[in-house]
């Protein structure tokens, strides 16, 4: 269900843009007021989420430990699995961050005769995820040259290693290709594995279709329709400096693709995809385990009631008293 | 009570997840896989909701009239009070990398055992009332209606999960189910949906300091066995002191090793270990519990019974605190314990008197693992061990979820062991250390109704087990927990016959050449050492 209704949607989406494309009517709506629009929610949608997770205390220190605790001296602590200390937070989160730390202990299980339960390698996910996301930021920072005038050297830098290749007439950028590849992959696995079409909703199925969409629009417009340039430059510039100016003579392609993008980080503060703002604020990876050795305060730490040893004393004394426990109340 | 199916009926698992879609299909409350409802006795001492005499097979659970109202105002006050409860229910992407992390996904096929999907179980509910998706797009967001069928699978789910947080390893923003399990606890237990194997050693707790219930005369007579059964193994009478003040060090076991075999036979190597060294310690009545049982209630209920521990040490004017072997204890101690009710500033900062060792890492919770405690001797020669007293013994050990992924006490044990005893196994790579598998029957849920289940859950533990029992003719799975003394004989018997369980300081005690002992010709079992 999620799936079909995800492909519908999205599908709608692109003939809703190719149809408002061709009508002066709706081009400035496309090109201009949704643009702004997004950027508004998006930024204003990312920080609100942001500060309600950030609203919340984090009464206990959680860390969920991968590896041997600092201890003496004389026994190894694994500082980045498990650290003691900020710089091993920081070392830890930007594993996880940029590398995808955990991830890249996936394992796949199997039951085998015997019964026999085996671990087996499985890196495709991590693989896979981390192709996709890191095209994925290469080719935003690419998308940078449309913007800012003149290009920035970063902006250049990227294109050039991406495009080291050198292969085709325009070149062909390598993340262009992984990306479709990866989250191609991810697509899949959803749809083929059944545990995983088992839990997964139309809000998973809706982000990967969407992205695909964008990739296959830019990349036709890229490599097959050759739109012109300059005009989006023109366009994305006249964005930026916030003196509008609707795009003319580039084609339907091109308000599909912006039209995804926007519905795409419309969507964003809204999901899952708000993961990106999340992971970072993670309690049981960016605590430090140094749990016995500095305290850690809990905001809203109440009095419970407690049965105390007063009271206790007075229920059990005689018994205490017949096995030879010492008493409060006689020393006194 | 049903019988429990035999291993080979059991092991004929299914992961192919079932037609109808998860939202649809309602738990079956099959006996064997679910525990028994909370005693009213229980409720009442503790002062907690709804106590009731119900059965969770029952059609009627006798909710309160206004539950809705009490579980929606309870999950809006969690979400307020934790960062982690309100991050989990926001950031999951569904990627499906804890699914087979579990050990009661892969003992029993259930989709619902996949963490991700226990989580979202309270998740659903969440986007229902507190996310603007849920409420304009309901099951299209994968929201749903809070329902009394809803409370039923939450039951059902939440007591089936250990809270081992094996999943928060694995997953890539950290979301550990255990917190979501602990916080959906919390709310069942709002409501008086909560399991008696929790509640009623909560209450003993409670009153009598333990969770046996164990009074303080009987509890000395226990000791007193413990003294005896030392003194006819080494020949040396000890004389350990309880409820003494000015001790220098107050000794806090589970009370599973005061009470149980195998646990005494750990109790007795702790004690003979104290003796040999002279230390100046006592043990507690009022604080006889060292595990927590009202951590698988609510953080309210852990902090209610952890108080004694601090307020024992400050009535009898301990320096420090020496803990015994046990997970969801160090759990508590752990990542708990100071924050709840702390500072014990009463106290000095822990300082092994033997070997002189600092304990940086305990300096504000004051209080140390008495695996820690041992290696440091060993470190320092500070002990005199005859490894060869264990070599009947071909050991593995199975490392507690809690202590190794809630607090990093990994090799500790280890160098313990590999001095203690000669013939030492490691289980295989994915099933030890941060990546061990739960006993199956953790965070409360080792009672006898639960059998099927827990048989089930424990596969993966034992599995890894046969493993090396077939390999290297491993006889004995060392731990570090009462719980596990408790519940992996079961296990073993079930899935591996000819496996027995220990604790480290068992074999320790085994092992510890004491001053003045008679020539030892039988282990602390009363076996003799072959
Ligand atoms: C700090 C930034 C980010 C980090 C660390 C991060 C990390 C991850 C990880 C570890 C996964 C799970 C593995 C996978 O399925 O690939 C994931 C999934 C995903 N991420 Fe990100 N992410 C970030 C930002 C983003 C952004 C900006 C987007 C897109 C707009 C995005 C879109 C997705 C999607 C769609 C999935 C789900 C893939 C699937 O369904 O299988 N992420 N992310
Ligand atoms: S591993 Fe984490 S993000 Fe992935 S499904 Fe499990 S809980 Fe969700
Ligand atoms: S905490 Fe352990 S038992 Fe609970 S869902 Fe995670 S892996 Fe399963």
């Amino acid at each position: 269900m999620g799936l079909k209704a995800s492909l519908i949607i999205v599908l709608s989406l692109v003939a809703l843009a190719s149809a408002g494309a061709g009508v002066s009517f709706f081009q400035p709506l496309l090109a201009v007021v949704i643009p702004y629009m997004v950027l508004a929610v998006f930024l204003v949608g990312l920080c609100w989420r942001v500060f309600k997770w950030a609203q919340a205390p984090v009464p206990f220190r959680i860390p969920t430990t991968a590896g041997q605790q600092k201890s003496f001296s004389w026994l190894k602590a694994n500082k980045l699995d498990n650290p003691s200390n900020t710089a091993g937070v920081i070392g830890r989160m930007l594993l996880e961050i940029l590398l995808f730390r955990s991830l890249f202990r996936n394992t796949k299980a199997e039951l085998r005769k015997g019964p026999k339960l085996t671990y087996g390698w499985e890196k495709w996910l991590w693989l896979a995820g981390l192709l996709f996301h890191w095209s994925f930021l290469v080719v935003a920072i690419r998308h940078l040259r449309f913007f800012i005038q003149p290009i920035p050297a970063l902006v250049r830098f990227t294109e050039g290693l991406d495009g080291f290749l050198q292969l085709g007439l325009p070149t062909v950028y390598i993340t262009d290709v992984l990306l479709v590849l990866a989250v191609t992959y991810l697509f899949l696995r959803r749809i083929v594995i059944p545990q995983l079409r088992y839990i997964s909703l139309p809000a998973d199925y809706f982000p990967l279709l969407m992205i695909l969409g964008i990739a296959f629009s830019g990349i036709t417009m890229r490599y097959f329709l050759r739109v012109d340039l300059g005009a989006v430059k023109e366009f994305a510039v006249s964005l930026a400096m916030f003196s509008p100016k609707v795009p003319e003579g580039i084609g339907a392609v091109f308000y599909v693709h912006l039209f995804l993008v926007s519905v795409l980080f419309i969507y964003f503060s809204f999901s899952k995809l708000m993961h990106m703002g999340g992971v970072f604020l993670s309690p049981t990876r960016n605590l430090a385990n140094n749990n016995r050795a500095k305290r850690h305060i809990n905001p809203w730490n109440y009095p419970v009631d407690v049965h105390s040893y007063a009271e206790y004393e007075m229920e059990f004394g005689n018994k205490m008293k017949g096995a030879g426990l010492p008493l409060e109340k006689e020393e006194q | 009570m049903a019988s429990t199916p035999k291993p080979e009926e059991l092991a004929k698992i299914s992961y192919n997840p079932p037609e109808r879609d998860w939202m649809d299909t309602k738990p079956q409350f099959r006996s064997g896989t679910w525990c028994y409802a909370s005693k009213p006795d229980s409720l009442k001492s503790l002062g907690l909701p709804n106590p009731r005499k119900w059965s969770p097979s029952d059609e009627d659970w006798k909710l309160p009239e206004n539950w809705k109202e009490i579980i929606f105002e309870g999950l809006r006050e969690r979400l307020h009070k934790f960062r982690s409860l309100r991050l989990f229910m926001d950031i999951c992407v569904r990627c499906g990398a804890c699914a087979d992390k579990c050990h009661f996904y892969l003992g029993t096929g259930d989709p619902k055992n996949m963490p991700v999907l226990r989580a979202e179980l309270l998740r659903s509910v969440y986007r229902k009332d507190f996310t603007m998706a849920g409420k304009i797009l309901g099951k299209f967001a994968g929201a749903r209606e809070l329902t009394e069928d809803v409370i039923k699978e939450w039951f059902y789910y939440f007591f089936q999960c250990t809270e081992c947080r094996r999943c928060s390893l694995f997953c890539p923003y950290g979301i550990d189910t255990a917190e979501i399990t602990i916080i959906g606890r919390e709310l069942l237990n709002l409501i008086g949906c909560n399991i008696d194997w929790i509640t009623s050693p909560a209450a003993n707790c409670y009153r009598t300091g333990n969770h046996l219930g164990i009074q303080p005369h009987a509890l000395v007579d226990m000791i007193d066995f413990c003294v005896d059964d030392i003194k006819e193994v080494t020949g040396i009478k000890i004389e350990p002191t309880i409820n003494r003040k000015g001790a220098e060090i107050l000794f806090i076991a589970p009370s599973g090793d005061v009470f149980a075999d195998p646990g005494t036979y750990t109790m007795m190597g702790y004690l003979m270990l104290f003796h040999e060294l002279g230390l100046d310690y006592t043990l507690s009545t009022y604080a006889s519990e060292g595990g927590n049982f009202g951590l698988f209630n609510s953080h309210e209920m852990m902090k209610r019974l952890n108080s004694k521990m601090y307020a024992e040490a400050e009535r009898l004017g301990a320096k420090w605190i020496l803990g015994g072997e046990c997970g969801h204890m160090w759990r508590v101690i752990h990542q708990y314990m100071d924050t709840m009710n702390g500072p014990a500033g009463f106290m000095e900062q822990p300082v092994s008197p033997v070997t002189g060792t600092r304990f940086e890492n305990a300096k504000s919770t004051k209080m140390v693992h008495i695996t820690e405690f041992t290696s440091d001797l060993i470190k320092h020669n500070a002990i005199k061990l005859d490894s060869s007293r264990n070599d009947q013994l071909r050991v593995t050990f199975h490392d507690s979820c809690n202590v190794s992924r809630a607090m990093g006490l990994i090799e500790e044990p280890r160098y313990i062991l590999n001095h203690v005893c000669n013939n030492f196994f490691e289980m295989p790579e994915n099933t030890i250390k941060e990546e061990t598998f739960c006993c199956g029957s953790g965070s409360g849920l080792n009672t006898d109704e639960f059998m099927e289940m827990r048989m089930a859950g424990g596969l993966p533990r034992a599995n890894a087990v046969r493993h090396v029992h077939d390999k290297h003719g491993v006889n004995l799975l060392s731990c570090i927990c009462a719980i596990d003394r408790a519940v992996l004989p079961s296990l073993m018997d079930y899935w591996v016959p000819g496996v027995a369980v220990s604790g480290v300081h068992e074999l320790v005690g085994n092992a510890l050449v004491m001053r003045g002992e008679k020539e030892r010709t039988l282990d602390l079992r009363m076996q003799s050492f072959e």
